[in-house]
């Protein structure tokens, strides 16, 4: 979701990446979805980098973030100058290093950077899904994922890793398939949206919903609610940023002016970074994606999910080693958050680490870099990798 | 390592469960596990270490030891350690009671107050004693504790907590050196290492 690693040298490059397409469900084997109603063919975009061994235990699945997408890292082409969005994390020599690990990362259900969601065709009507589109969940991508790994022949991942919106992949995938994990990753994320994250989301959604080229979701053919949709955004980078990282970043200074407007031009430069990001996210993004993709965040309760309202209970079906990483400006997923799953660990004990990473940058500070976060990333994975890879020697 | 870490590492049983209260970047946590199998945890309140001891490697929980043990069922650990850190603990009992609780062994170190250099350095300047082991002056101490070793062990019995095993040695606060003492520990020992057992029902 963060726009800044775009500018940043991120370094040595995994490379060249391809978007691959896995589809299921085209004989049979539809896709039950949480919501009781049925998908089929489900499409998911993926990307891989780094090679899988010969045992294919050295495979590390990455979740993204709400509005991600599978590109990782490495560039589409050689003209190609805007890497991956976890460069910085994940190519050979970096913590998530491509010369020890099988990279995947693939789209979620519901998004609409290559996989299956509302603005996909539906069969039945030769048109867009838009809101036709089932509402999906958390666990509806992860069940996704797991059929894509399947078809990699992948008996179990090494690790799952991700952060905010992917973080609950994370914690999903390590309950709901335990045997199929050797550890988890979930940074900057929680067990279940607090009232104030669905309140930031449901804003965000009115946003575009309030705005009349939405036409209730049928905006295929028409244009699409580019103004609503922006709003949305605005709203978010909102909430990913904190007081300290605003101060720092825009204070009060004016944009491209020395006095005030005297009417509604973007003063002050927080606003013109507001308007610039939205409008920005409107060229690759659907709106409606972003209503179904928001409504699976709030949904997510791995307690009531697994657990019958008891997060000890549902992390009893855990059995994978834990990593569980925040940040202290992170406000929308607050270090609380994590402290109350890490407590559930424990009480099942169950192998954990946890680390309050001290960062100014609110939410945003697991895409930025980070001297802590990637030596604890990559100390974990080692001894992750010391402990679950089989014949790596055979590891190219 | 420190010498009385050495000490410890000594006492504990190869392949046990180990829980480390203030484990720092891990040093003993790493040693045991290279030389004795165990599965170790450790719990450190600094960001700096605790992100050190996990890169190594180590399951260690950043956080505060008294709310972090409170989490673990009974008797998950073999062994749980609080080295050198009993002299700041707010409520000793409450935390001894909780390693106890637990761990079916805690080891604990301290620095033994009423070593003959403190004694002296009172008695001749009146001055509170600032020593190699106790390096502060009154107002910038965290140690609140003053522990001699004689009075660690009345407040065992008074616990009804049954030391298991006990050592005094002479050694300085970072060395890696040392030797144990067996004439009046109270007055020739700069530490005090103790094991002890869960208390009789």
């Amino acid at each position: 979701m963060n726009e800044q690693t775009n500018t940043l040298n991120t370094g040595p490059t995994v490379g060249q990446v391809k978007k691959q397409t896995f589809t299921f469900g085209q004989t049979g084997e539809e896709l039950t979805l949480d919501c009781g109603r049925t998908l089929a063919p489900v499409s998911l975009a993926f990307e891989t980098c780094g090679t899988l061994n010969k045992t294919k235990s050295n495979a590390i699945l990455i979740c993204h973030a709400l509005t991600g997408d599978s590109h990782v890292a490495g560039f589409y082409s050689p003209d190609d100058n805007k890497p991956g969005w976890w460069d910085l994390m994940v190519g050979p020599g970096k913590p998530i290093d491509t010369n020890k690990y099988f990279v995947i990362c693939s789209n979620v259900i519901g998004g609409c950077m290559g996989s299956t969601g509302p603005v996909s065709r539906n069969a039945a009507t030769n048109k867009p899904y838009g809101t036709d589109f089932p509402v999906v969940t958390i666990g509806d991508m992860v069940e996704c994922q797991r059929r894509l790994i399947d078809s990699l022949d992948i008996d179990k991942l090494l690790a799952v890793i991700g952060g905010s919106v992917g973080g609950m992949q994370v914690l999903e995938w390590s309950v709901r398939y335990p045997d199929r994990v050797c550890a988890a990753l979930p940074l900057a994320t929680t067990t279940k949206h607090s009232a104030q994250a669905i309140a930031f989301n449901e804003v965000a959604r009115q946003a575009i919903m309030a705005d009349p080229t939405w036409n209730q979701g049928n905006y295929y053919e028409t244009g699409r609610p580019e103004h609503g949709l922006a709003v949305a955004r605005m709203i978010g980078h909102i909430t990913y940023l904190s007081d300290e990282s605003m101060r720092h970043k825009f204070d009060r200074k004016l944009q491209d002016r020395c006095e005030f407007s005297f009417d509604f031009e973007a003063d002050f430069q927080v606003e013109s970074y507001l308007r610039y990001q939205g409008n920005k996210f409107v060229d690759r993004f659907d709106a409606n994606s972003f209503l179904y993709l928001t409504k699976a965040a709030d949904y997510f309760n791995l307690e009531n999910a697994y657990g019958e309202g008891s997060l000890m209970a549902a992390f009893s079906r855990a059995r994978c080693r834990y990593l569980v990483i925040s940040f202290t400006s992170d406000w929308l997923y607050p270090t609380y958050q994590s402290k109350t799953m890490v407590k559930a660990m424990k009480k099942n004990g169950l192998d954990v680490s946890f680390c309050e990473i001290e960062a100014p940058w609110g939410h945003d500070a697991f895409l930025l870099p980070n001297e802590r976060l990637n030596n604890l990333l990559s100390g974990f994975l080692d001894r992750v990798r010391a402990e679950c890879v089989r014949g790596d020697t055979d590891a190219i | 390592m420190r010498f009385d870490l050495q000490v410890i590492a000594s006492w504990i049983e190869p392949e046990s469960r180990v829980l480390d209260l203030g484990c720092r970047t891990g040093s003993l946590l790493i040693h045991l596990t290279q030389e004795k199998s165990i599965r170790g945890t450790g719990i450190e309140i600094d960001e700096t270490a605790a992100g050190e001891a996990i890169a190594k490697g180590l399951s260690v929980i950043h956080g505060d030891i008294y709310e972090e043990i409170e989490d673990y069922p009974d008797n998950v650990f073999d062994y749980v350690i609080l080295s050198q850190t009993l002299q700041q603990v707010y409520d000793p009992e409450k935390l001894i009671r909780e390693m106890l609780r637990v761990g079916k062994r805690c080891i604990v170190s301290f620095p033994n107050f009423t070593h003959i250099k403190n004694r002296l350095q009172m008695f001749l300047s009146g001055r509170a004693p600032v020593s190699k082991e106790l390096p502060y002056e009154w107002f910038n101490t965290p140690n609140i504790r003053v522990i001699p070793i004689i009075d660690f062990r009345r407040f065992c019995a008074g616990l009804n907590i049954p030391i298991v095993r006990e050592v005094a040695l002479s050694t300085h606060h970072h060395d890696t050196k040392g030797r144990v003492i067996h004439f009046l520990p109270n007055l020739l020992a700069t530490f005090g290492v103790f094991m002890l057992g869960q208390a009789e029902k």
